[in-house]
């Protein structure tokens, strides 16, 4: 596959499966479409012991695609059980990696679901800092962000509902133990915070998309190298597992054609 | 032979008075007793402290001007990310007394209230916004050798209770039949005894209920309940799994209404202007008249 013809949902699916190589047998916890088939994808190929579940109460065995139920599915299974008390035992525990969405992000990485304005009074109330504070507190954590803009990479977050490094670095060292913000994958670049200081850098800008690109879109200094690589797209098994995992093509609502 | 503790959703709502706290039960959108909530709806009680893993139970009641102090991790729908009411709410600066926790600390503190205990440490809310925003939160320093700090989450007792289960017996045994018991063990355990309310789709005998599952579904004892109420369709618009799923097209319905407040007052005077059997009967019809062709 050439880098002519490559879409950009199946670079960012690539993308979101990275951020969870390596990670063992534990938990890939997506929220969300593009999480979701990121952690399925990972485990359908590079990383074959992870745990990935149907967003409802249960672990999946086989390729369960994404937007699709275990008791409609032939193709896929129940392996395991995970109602949400013991969600929040594996998680406090530590064997997890949750890729979800962040409305705000800092550079240290200190990111905002919860309500965009003044807390007290928020402009715009959103979730809530649900389990922000827990999860990043307790285990690796990554984010999806379909529209990469400087409303979202913002100097300062309004609420901090899941934590940065900045703030990770006053805790106990074993409160900070599990504390790591894994990958930040864009619909223009991937992002990491492997840094001295755990600046956010650019780790690679998708197909299409140039530097300035980023750099403009983003409300605060990023770490540039000289050389930045252009993010991958599917090998012919990953291809094969994308299409297994998303027939119905959802990748793409949330991220149209490459730019 | 023990009491038998059947009582209407009506007469459970009577025993709620203003100023107090009220665990409920199920998540989001999902097994949430609403009937009993819409019965609180129709009661002149206000000023209440709400504890929840919120959807629309809270939104109604934020809508219907009923909560000082709302103790949340989030409040959603599921399918419908964000619940309009209760974003109203916050951006209208009614709710007087906003309690935002990250959802684990709330079961900490359901559990804590359940066990007796002040608090239970742990780490999750340390170095967040939690407790930027909560400044009475305090921490403990572990008193072992690692001399960890930890955050102190303050234990919740409930004046009252609701959770909606799948069956019940008329002593209080309760049963979930559906993929998740969620928090409401402890929002039963949470609270003073008196006013932990059990609605179910159907009261069965204690034998045809051992007989309906597993018996790790029989996570509610009667210990736990002062009053079981029968309510088939009690968690309607939100899941009840396997009786029956969420009523998405109702949901829909409900946060289109909610957008304006001319279109709410119709919503609210169509189906929540009257008791539960009227609000079944007008889900009942609202249902024909969106199948019509």
């Amino acid at each position: 596959m050439n880098g002519d013809d490559v879409q950009l949902a199946d670079v960012v699916a690539v993308a979101c499966a990275e951020a969870f190589r390596g990670d063992g047998e534990i938990f890939a916890s997506g929220m969300g479409v593009m999480p979701m088939l990121g952690a399925r994808l990972a485990r359908a190929t590079f990383s074959p012991d992870l745990l990935v579940s149907d967003g409802e109460a249960f672990f999946v065995d086989g390729d369960l695609p994404v937007g699709a139920s275990v008791a409609t599915t032939d193709d896929a299974g129940i392996e395991g059980w995970i109602p949400f008390r013991s969600v929040f035992d594996l998680l406090w525990g530590g064997r997890r990696h949750v890729m979800m969405g962040a409305s705000q992000m800092d550079v240290y990485g200190n990111s905002n679901i919860a309500n965009i304005g003044p807390w007290e009074r928020p402009s715009a109330q959103l979730l809530g800092v649900r389990g922000g504070p827990g999860n990043t507190i307790n285990h690796a954590t990554s984010f999806f962000i379909p529209r990469h803009s400087t409303r979202v990479f913002t100097p300062d977050v309004d609420m901090v509902s899941g934590i940065g490094y900045d703030r990770a670095a006053r805790l106990h060292p074993n409160a900070r133990a599990n504390h790591r913000l894994a990958r930040v994958i864009t619909n223009l670049a991937v992002l990491d915070f492997d840094t001295p200081d755990h600046r956010m850098r650019l780790v690679s800008v998708h197909p299409g998309v140039s530097v300035d690109e980023v750099v403009a879109n983003t409300g605060f200094e990023l770490v540039v190298a000289e050389d930045t690589p252009v993010s991958r797209g599917p090998d012919a098994a990953e291809a094969a597992a994308i299409e297994r995992l998303d027939p119905r093509g959802l990748r793409h609502r949330e991220l149209p054609k490459a730019s | 032979m023990t009491a038998d503790k059947r009582i209407t959703a009506d007469e459970a709502a009577a025993t709620i008075d203003s100023g107090m706290t009220l665990g409920i039960g199920g998540w989001g959108s999902r097994r949430k007793p609403m009937a009993l909530v819409r019965a609180l709806l129709r009661t002149d009680v206000t000023d209440l402290t709400v504890v929840s893993y919120g959807g629309p139970d809270v939104g109604l009641l934020c809508a219907a001007g009923k909560v000082k102090r709302l103790i949340y991790g989030f409040v959603s729908l599921d399918s419908i990310p964000l619940e309009p009411h209760f974003r109203a709410a916050r951006q209208n600066g009614t709710i007087a007394e906003p309690v935002e926790y990250d959802e684990g600390m709330l079961q900490w503190a359901l559990y804590a209230g359940s066990l007796r205990l002040p608090f239970l440490p742990t780490r999750s809310g340390l170095a967040s916004g939690v407790t930027d925003v909560n400044p009475g939160l305090r921490t403990v320093q572990s008193p072992y050798e690692d001399g960890e700090e930890l955050l102190a989450v303050p234990a919740i007792r409930l004046d009252a209770a609701f959770v909606h289960l799948n069956r019940a017996d008329q002593r209080g045994n309760a049963q979930y039949l559906g993929p998740d018991l969620y928090f409401d063990d402890l929002f039963l355990s949470a609270c003073e005894p008196g006013r932990r309310f059990v609605s179910c789709e159907q009261v069965v005998t204690t034998a045809e209920m051992v007989a309906a599952g597993p018996f790790q579904t029989l996570r509610i004892n009667r210990s736990m309940v002062d009053g079981v109420i029968e309510a088939p369709g009690g968690a309607h618009f939100t899941t009840c799994e396997p009786d029956y799923g969420r009523d998405e097209k109702f949901q829909k319905a409900y946060v289109e209404a909610a957008a304006d407040p001319d279109t709410w007052a119709a919503f609210a005077e169509r189906f929540l202007s009257g008791d539960e059997t009227a609000y079944q009967a007008a889900v009942a019809a609202w249902r024909e008249e969106v199948a019509a062709p």
